[in-house]
């Protein structure tokens, strides 16, 4: 395979054709922030937090999707580089609930961020508001409060739950649903511009829609807009303490495929239920089976059983 | 248009259109459309037929000098019509002004396999209308500059993207792709034509987004109207993945020019940088609004005169430059030579060729808000920088017109600086790109939250 040479701040760098400037940057240890991407995940380069600046390029560019060429010449930390990182955590923090995305506070502390330089919150909408908007039309205020996507929690099945007011609209659910993973197409993005929104077909309930709850869509989620029923109760409920979970490996026993499951465990309860992304089985992705299928795990009698 | 339920659409040009001309065309009647200006200040080329041969007639387009271009196009051979279009420096007048020649060269030398060339009608930008001159009142001239470009770059299927409020282009294309093939200008492989090319037509939903060439080819295939990231640019990768050549509908019909009578005859007007004649939609407080085909190099302020001057007594407060993703000027602007390279220099841009002339009649503020909302609208919400940066500019103006900005008039200006400059970086396309020029222009051109009058 062909190499590529490249500078990035000045350090040069050699990738294997294919790479992305991602790749190349992390290879020079240059932490470069990323929301939209994963390494399941095919790129989709909207969130642009990851941009960097090219010599010779009119605007900034996507590092997670854009492939190195031969002579690059790179800045990932240059004003440019740092206003629109900055301006685009402040966009996200003034519009979505950021708080559960893992990265976002010490980014916004590195940048400088203040969301709030755009006013306090809107209020939120109400339940199936933001669903009814129509592309084209909306309301224009007067400016003092900022437009956000507030909304009540859509909790409709038993097993995970959808707060779509923390959604930053990164597109990871729909390509885990549909074609990096899952291939079910349950999902996908609704509406226009600001209006726009996930949503199964039609804004079916989710048991009455495609969804085979496989949960691929929770996993590859990054702000906690989907989320375990369990870990969302539990945190309504103030019961949520990360403290106390442990993080337990072990290896599905629902069929013959070996998918590793990696099980968060709150006083004796599963809370959470992961693969890890590199995993050469899984991927990163599971079936509704060993992703939601543990109730039997905690039934009493199973325990005894364990326990005997 | 005008539909009411339960009958066909009516679809009438009015100007401007008072309730009684709207009644009356319902009632059925045949009002006479207070017409827009078709003219031209040097030679007419683009518009040689628009508004004097029948549109609906395929002898007549024969008999007005038609189908010569093809003819010459199967003489001087594929490298002969590149050639010629590079000699012309013909450059796209979609907007982005991307050489015309280099495009279909590119997409010429991919390797064999489907190659699509795709004719963008999606005209949206708000102000323009001079393509859809040329697809009402000349169809078979975009037909002919299509078959041209698909024996140049090696296409066999042409696509026609068609803004979707455009009913009658729509009817008079169709009309005239059939008479094409009866006659056998499209279609199949024959003697006189020793290459396959059709045409497909689709008309697009009504969303500007569309007009952005990647979201055009998402939309023909199909998927929603999502802008795709470049590189792989559409001459490498467009349609369903395939190399694909997209050219506005006004540069299709400059090639028929270029490749009929040779580049040099094409740049006897002009000016050494942008060669040959450009179509300006003019409109706003001016007393004849319209399509105005003039020489590149034309200055601003002639164009305005052509259009009759000012409407009004009120003085000229400024221009809207290349539509709403375009830029203000002033009123000292009136003598910018209307060309690519003049228009650059000045900080400007033709964009898709509006002039939008504002006298101080006109309240300038709600018109910025208009183009924030818009914005705000037409954002497909794929990236961050346009979906929600977008909604932060419009909120912002609503602030500085309300009187109660956050801080002072300095701080939001400080504000629309680093959100418009994050915009432009940042964005997928051109769309988030462009969404702040007009806006950010205006507040440096024209102070309009200084001069308290507005």
């Amino acid at each position: 395979m062909k190499n590529l040479n490249l500078t990035i701040d000045g350090h040069a760098v050699t990738v294997p054709e294919g790479s992305t400037v991602l790749d190349a940057c992390r290879k020079l240890a240059i932490d470069t922030p990323t929301f939209c991407w994963a390494e399941n995940l095919t790129p989709v380069n909207v969130c642009r937090i990851c941009v960097v600046e090219l010599e010779g390029a009119r605007t900034l560019i996507p590092s997670c999707s854009r492939k190195a060429e031969e002579g690059m010449k790179i800045r990932t930390d240059s004003e440019r580089v740092r206003l629109s990182r900055k301006l685009v955590l402040e966009l996200l923090g003034s519009s979505v609930d950021m708080s559960l995305a893992k990265d976002f506070a010490p980014l916004a502390k590195r940048y400088d961020a203040h969301p709030e330089r755009f006013g306090p919150r809107a209020a939120r909408a109400a339940a199936g508001e933001r669903e009814q908007a129509h592309a084209g039309h909306h309301e224009t205020g007067d400016g003092q409060t900022a437009a956000n996507v507030g909304q009540p929690m859509k909790v409709d099945n038993e097993l995970f739950v959808r707060d779509y007011e923390r959604c930053m609209l990164c597109y990871k659910c729909v390509e885990a649903c549909g074609n990096d993973a899952q291939n079910t197409f349950a999902i996908a993005v609704a509406g226009r511009g600001f209006d726009a929104r996930i949503a199964t077909e039609l804004e079916t309930p989710l048991p009455d829609s495609a969804c085979v709850f496989c949960g691929n869509c929770v996993g590859v989620c990054p702000t906690g807009a989907l989320m375990f029923k369990a870990e969302s109760d539990l945190r309504k409920s103030g019961g949520w303490d990360e403290t106390k979970q442990t993080e337990t490996d072990t290896i599905c026993s629902y069929c013959g495929v070996g998918c590793q499951l990696t099980l968060r465990v709150q006083d004796n309860q599963i809370v959470r239920v992961t693969s890890p992304s590199d995993h050469s089985v899984t991927g990163g992705h599971l079936c509704v089976k060993g992703r939601f299928g543990w109730a039997f795990v905690q039934e009493p009698a199973a325990q005894d059983k364990g326990g005997s | 248009m005008v539909s009411v339920a339960g009958k066909r659409c009516v679809e009438q040009a009015f100007g401007a259109a008072d309730i009684a001309r709207v009644e009356a065309a319902l009632g059925g009647a045949r009002v006479a459309p207070a017409r827009y200006a078709l003219e031209a200040s040097g030679p007419r080329r683009l518009l040689a037929r628009a508004g004097r041969v029948d549109p609906c007639s395929i002898e007549a387009y024969g008999a007005s000098g038609g189908w010569r271009a093809l003819e010459r196009a199967l003489v001087i051979g594929r490298d002969g019509v590149i050639g010629e279009l590079n000699a012309a420096k013909l450059v796209g007048r979609g907007g982005a002004a991307f050489p015309t020649g280099r495009k279909w060269e590119a997409v010429a030398k991919t390797p064999a396999g489907p190659r699509y060339l795709v004719c963008n009608a999606d005209e949206s930008e708000p102000g323009t209308f001079k393509d859809r001159v040329l697809l009402e009142e000349d169809p078979f001239a975009l037909i002919e500059a299509m078959v041209i470009g698909g024996y140049a770059t090696g296409a066999e299927q042409g696509y026609i993207y068609l803004r979707g409020e455009y009913p009658l282009a729509a009817e008079r294309l169709e009309h005239a792709m059939a008479q094409s093939r009866a006659a056998g200008r499209l279609g199949p492989a024959h003697a006189m034509k020793p290459f396959a090319f059709d045409i497909e037509l689709r008309r697009g939903g009504g969303a500007y987004i569309c007009g952005e060439e990647t979201a055009l080819c998402a939309s023909i295939e199909g998927s929603r109207g999502e802008p795709r990231t470049k590189p792989p640019f559409p001459v490498h990768q467009g349609l369903f993945g395939k190399p694909t050549a997209i050219n506005n509908v006004e540069t299709l019909v400059a090639v028929l020019d270029i490749v009929r009578d040779g580049a040099a005859a094409y740049a006897a007007v002009g000016t050494p940088g942008s060669p040959g004649t450009k179509l300006f939609c003019v409109s706003g407080t001016v007393r004849r609004p319209g399509v105005y085909e003039v020489p590149f190099g034309t200055r601003l302020g002639e164009l305005i005169e052509l259009a009759g001057g000012l409407s009004g007594p009120a003085p000229l407060q400024g221009i809207l430059l290349g539509g709403a993703a375009g830029v203000f000027v002033g009123p000292d602007k009136l003598a910018l030579p209307l060309s690519f390279e003049d228009a650059r220099a000045a900080g400007a841009t033709l964009g898709s060729g509006v002039v939008f002339v504002l006298d101080e009649s006109i309240p300038l503020v709600p018109t910025l808000r208009r183009i924030a909302a818009f914005f705000r609208d037409e954002s497909c919400g794929q990236c961050v920088p346009c979906r929600v940066g977008t909604v932060r500019q419009e909120e912002l103006l609503a602030r500085l017109a309300n009187g109660k900005p956050r801080g002072d008039l300095a701080a939001e200006r400080a504000l629309l600086a680093e959100l418009g400059q994050a915009m432009r970086d940042a964005s997928i396309c051109g769309l988030g790109q462009t969404a702040s020029s007009a806006i950010e222009s205006a507040l440096v051109q024209l102070q309009p939250f200084v001069k308290s009058s507005r």
